[in-house]
């Protein structure tokens, strides 16, 4: 083999603690090595072109780039030596910045390191074996996880553009935080006027299906072909029949069932409907508060049923989809603030979250859009705003900034004012966060125009005095102690993680943050995609987002979707595990590690054999390391690769 | 019940002299819970706040002395009732986790202290070792009728990290306490707020206006009395309550309890045994209040 060598300058990122023109003279007396230079930017276009030429001129038939991680560039010099006519598997990189450079700053021991890596790789080079991706057909149809504004977009965009889309809702209607809402910033237009025609829209995209009060089960396969169960929760309603009437849920007798679209400031029927444009518009029944479910009487909504679509044995039903593409849109969850001692801890009923504060606000609330405080019902005067409750505060575990509290505070500010003209509105924050279009202007109205009174500075403590509330905090502009006498208190609650997100993670097999909010590919280049090939990203699970954003990702994960179904075909990794046939005793223990349930029994000529199904390996290699034989070679990783590299290393 | 609780006994300075009823009666209370308690020989001032305003490794330096000294009497646990103490023999431990912060405390000592002892509260370990429902079965007059809030101070459970007991901005040990002694306790809002501490030598302002806001809440909330866990709380709140009165313009008459001094009463220990006697605002209407209460129960019993 004829190998060249390139080691990059990376500009000064490498060059400045690596010499890299004596790495480069060291690579000429190793074996195999016929050409090695040093370049300022191999990925460059110039620098491209130079390993093209050197192959060319000195008939290279393998190529080693000492440079960066191949996570980002190992497909660009793939391409590269492609272009070239060499096959792409005739290709090693180096880290030697990573590994190297960034790392240390010792240039002697940091060129001596970056000599031992680039050795590793030729070594390997040498042994390497040209690999040939397979074409496999693709399923055209995408599954959306997640019926909030991110996932409804995500599903209109791919449904528009011709897929048969897949949308499973945990609750029972679709909408997410942003139905919740009573008027968007910074426009402070009706938030259910956007958002309702959209999702009427799903419901009556010929497309779209639609699996509300619905769970991912068990998801199966690889980009292309996967298989979903979905589970369909029983919600005790024949949803073939119920035509959304509301009878059941005006006369179901028990009143006490917690309202969650509500925020629970108020309580709901055991059977309901969340809200006047749920969609789909249909009952369910809560088996925690209904009293034929729990004790076998009552039966009231069977009674007034006009459709007759009651039925109290419903069970949970499963349902298997085929899907080649899964964009995940699984939101947030509101920070438990009741940790927060200092602000009653939940003991308080004037104090309330932003999202309390929201329903309350809506004309279709539970208020039926009146300001009350829960304790006495009474309008309030004195509006304290609290900002950054469970956002940028280690204390409690959450350092980072939710990012759009500020402005929905603003809002909330300027609504409280139009609801109620004689109230005055605090605001208590760290930093205004308005960075967006529009946003800071917005911010400076309800200061300017609003009266509101913001205040630079934390809150220490709440606590009751006659029937109103003290927020004593600190305005560290004025350095000094501040004390309002609050009617209610909102709190503006930071988003975290939605609850499960980290269980649907481990089934998509994509990485999460400590936090719970899921990995994307590349934090600027990759951002709705993910690890794994054929699931994307969009909306606040990837990190918490405003609606703008959200909906932005949720366009960018179908368009992902799109250009990825614009190929009937799809070139399956060569980097999968084999096996030699001949070395196979047949033990099995290589099926039993799989974790993709990859490999699989077969007959050979009347003896057991154990065969990789190559579109499902995700060439992790764990059965190679298993197999008692070395029957089972992970291709690219093959035992005589790694000992090559190895050999390379500890040569004395 | 653990019958075998078994500590070292840090009284603290308070005890000898302005707090001499909170140290009678946690040692009254604990023998007639049977909780055995052996002082600490020849144990020194913790430093308390003027140690650690001035050099943190002197402040360290006294209390890792009393460390050793409950180290030398083979136990490994040692408790006190005073929160300022028990601040510093946990923030000395602390400290001389750090090597270099250890030498040079150890350079001012006789010898390096065995740091090792775990400090708690008189209160930390009735709740925690003893048990509130163990409490509840030795009450002998319930303190029927005796409406109380609780009040614990700054620094009794703060810096959490270091405290590592209760609640710091909620703690409810006393208030769980007293409801298991009968009384009826209503929920103070200000606990965990600061009475002014030491300041009431330097600025007695400081004390007036916030130990002052104490006893105006107490009485808005409909509090008889107050009970607290610490010296200076106790201080002046009760001591410092006719000066308040005066300051403020109010009319205060407030009695301000140890909580081992009500534990006691409810326990069936005397007055005498209790210090009720050291007490500024008398207590004397209450208790006897307290007592026809219980009367009129037995009798409708």
């Amino acid at each position: 083999m004829k190998i060249g060598v390139f080691v990059c300058h990376c500009g000064s990122n490498i060059e400045a603690t690596v010499d890299t023109a004596t790495v480069a003279a060291a690579a000429r007396e190793f074996p195999g090595v016929v050409f090695a230079t040093d370049t300022m930017y191999t990925c460059s276009e110039p620098g491209q072109d130079e390993i093209v030429d050197a192959i060319k001129e000195h008939n290279l038939d393998g190529i080693v780039v000492a440079s960066c991680s191949p996570r980002m560039h190992e497909q660009t010099f793939r391409r590269t030596v492609e272009r070239a006519g060499l096959n792409k598997y005739l290709f090693e990189m180096a880290n030697i910045r990573e590994h190297v450079s960034w790392i240390g700053k010792d240039r002697e021991a940091n060129t001596n390191k970056a000599v031992d890596l680039v050795r590793m790789a030729s070594e390997k080079l040498m042994n390497n074996q040209p690999l040939y991706p397979k074409k496999f057909t693709i399923n055209k149809r995408v599954l959306i996880i997640g019926g909030g504004v991110a996932g409804i977009q995500a599903a209109l965009d791919c449904a528009d553009g011709g897929l048969e889309v897949v949308m499973v809702e945990k609750t029972s209607t679709i909408g997410g935080k942003m139905a919740k809402l009573d008027k968007t910033f910074p426009t402070v237009d009706c938030s259910s006027c956007i958002l309702g025609p959209r999702m009427v829209d799903v419901a009556q995209h010929p497309n779209i299906t639609l699996y509300a009060f619905s769970e991912i089960e068990e998801i199966n396969g690889y980009v292309g072909n996967f298989e979903i169960k979905v589970k369909k929760k029983a919600t005790y309603v024949d949803w073939d029949a119920c035509t959304g009437c509301g009878i059941c849920m005006e006369k179901c007798p028990s009143k006490k069932a917690t309202d969650t679209f509500n925020e629970e400031i108020d309580f709901t029927k055991a059977i309901n409907i969340p809200f006047a444009q749920a969609i789909p518009k249909k009952a369910k029944i809560d088996p925690e508060f209904c009293t034929m479910l729990k004790k076998g009487k009552c039966g009231v909504c069977a009674k007034v049923c006009p459709s007759g679509c009651i039925d109290y044995e419903m069970k949970d039903e499963f349902i298997t989809e085929k899907v080649g593409a899964i964009v995940t849109a699984t939101g947030f969850d509101l920070f438990d603030w009741t940790v927060y001692e200092e602000y009653g801890g939940g003991r308080y009923p004037d104090v309330i979250t932003s999202l309390q504060y929201e329903r309350m606000l809506s004309a279709s609330g539970p208020t039926g859009g009146h300001i009350k405080r829960p304790s006495d019902g009474k309008e309030p005067k004195d509006v304290v705003f609290i900002q950054c409750v469970g956002s940028r505060d280690k204390s409690v575990g959450r350092p980072y900034c939710t990012g759009f509290c500020c402005m929905y505070t603003a809002k909330q500010a300027i609504l409280t004012k139009d609801h109620l003209p004689g109230s005055q509105s605090y605001v208590f924050y760290m930093d205004i966060r308005a960075a967006g279009k529009l946003y800071d202007e917005f911010t400076r109205r309800a200061m300017e125009e609003y009266d509101t009174n913001y205040i630079r500075g934390r809150v220490s403590m709440i606590y009751p005095k006659g029937d109103k509330l003290l927020v004593r905090g600190a305005d560290t502009l004025m350095g000094t102690q501040v004390e309002v006498d609050a009617d209610l208190v909102v709190l503006a609650v930071g988003a975290e993680a939605s609850k499960g997100a980290s269980k649907l993670a481990e089934k998509l097999r994509i990485s999460y943050d400590s936090y719970g909010f899921y990995m994307e590919g590349h934090p600027k280049l990759k951002p709705v995609e993910t690890n794994t090939a054929g699931v994307y990203l969009a909306g606040a699970c990837q990190g918490p987002k405003d609606i703008p954003s959200s909906v932005a990702q949720g366009s960018a994960a179908a368009a992902k979707v799109l250009g990825l179904f614009s190929k009937d075909q799809l070139e399956s990794d060569p980097q999968v595990s084999t096996v030699d046939i001949k070395r196979c005793i047949g033990c099995g223990k290589c099926i039993q590690t799989c974790p993709f349930g990859a490999i699989k029994e077969i007959d050979f000529r009347g003896m057991i054999k154990a065969n990789v199904i190559e579109t499902i390996c995700q060439g992790c290699g764990i059965c190679t390391s298993t197999c008692p034989q070395g029957a089972v070679q992970l291709q690219h990783s093959t035992d005589n690769q790694i000992l090559s590299e190895v050999n390379a290393l500890c040569q004395f | 019940m653990n019958t075998s609780l078994n500590y070292a006994y840090y009284p603290g300075c308070s005890s000898t002299g302005t707090s001499v009823e909170y140290d009678m009666s946690s040692r009254a209370i604990c023998a007639a819970l049977g909780i055995q308690l052996q002082d600490v020989p020849d144990w020194s001032c913790c430093g308390s706040t003027p140690a650690h305003t001035v050099d943190h490794s002197l402040s360290s330096a006294l209390s890792a002395r009393n460390l050793d000294q409950v180290a030398s009497m083979g136990l490994d646990s040692c408790i006190t009732p005073c929160p300022s103490c028990l601040a510093n023999l946990k923030t000395a431990k602390h400290k001389m986790q750090d090597e270099n912060f250890r030498d040079k405390v150890n350079k001012l000592l006789e010898k390096p202290a065995n740091t090792q002892v775990e400090t708690k509260s008189v209160l930390q370990i009735l709740v925690e070792d003893y048990g509130i429902e163990n409490i509840k079965k030795k009450v002998v007059k319930p303190l029927t009728g005796l409406v109380v809030g609780a009040y614990y101070g700054c620094i009794l459970n703060r810096p959490a990290e270091l405290m590592q007991f209760d609640s710091r901005e909620h703690p409810m040990a006393m208030d769980n306490i007293m409801e298991a002694l009968g009384a009826t306790v209503v929920p103070f809002p200000l606990k965990v707020e600061c009475c002014g501490a030491s300041f009431g030598i330097p600025r007695k302002d400081v004390v007036m206006r916030l130990s002052g806001k104490l006893l105006d809440t107490a009485q808005e909330i409909g509090a008889l009395a107050l009970v607290t866990a610490c010296p200076l709380c106790q201080m002046n709140l009760d001591m410092r309550q006719s000066q308040i009165n005066r300051a403020n313009g109010t009319k205060h008459n407030i009695p301000i309890f140890y909580f081992t001094q009500l534990l006691g009463l409810a326990l069936g220990l005397t007055e005498k045994e209790l210090g009720m006697d050291k007490l500024c605002v008398s207590p004397r209407t209450l208790l006897n209040s307290i007592a026809k209460e219980e009367q009129i129960k037995e009798k409708a019993a």
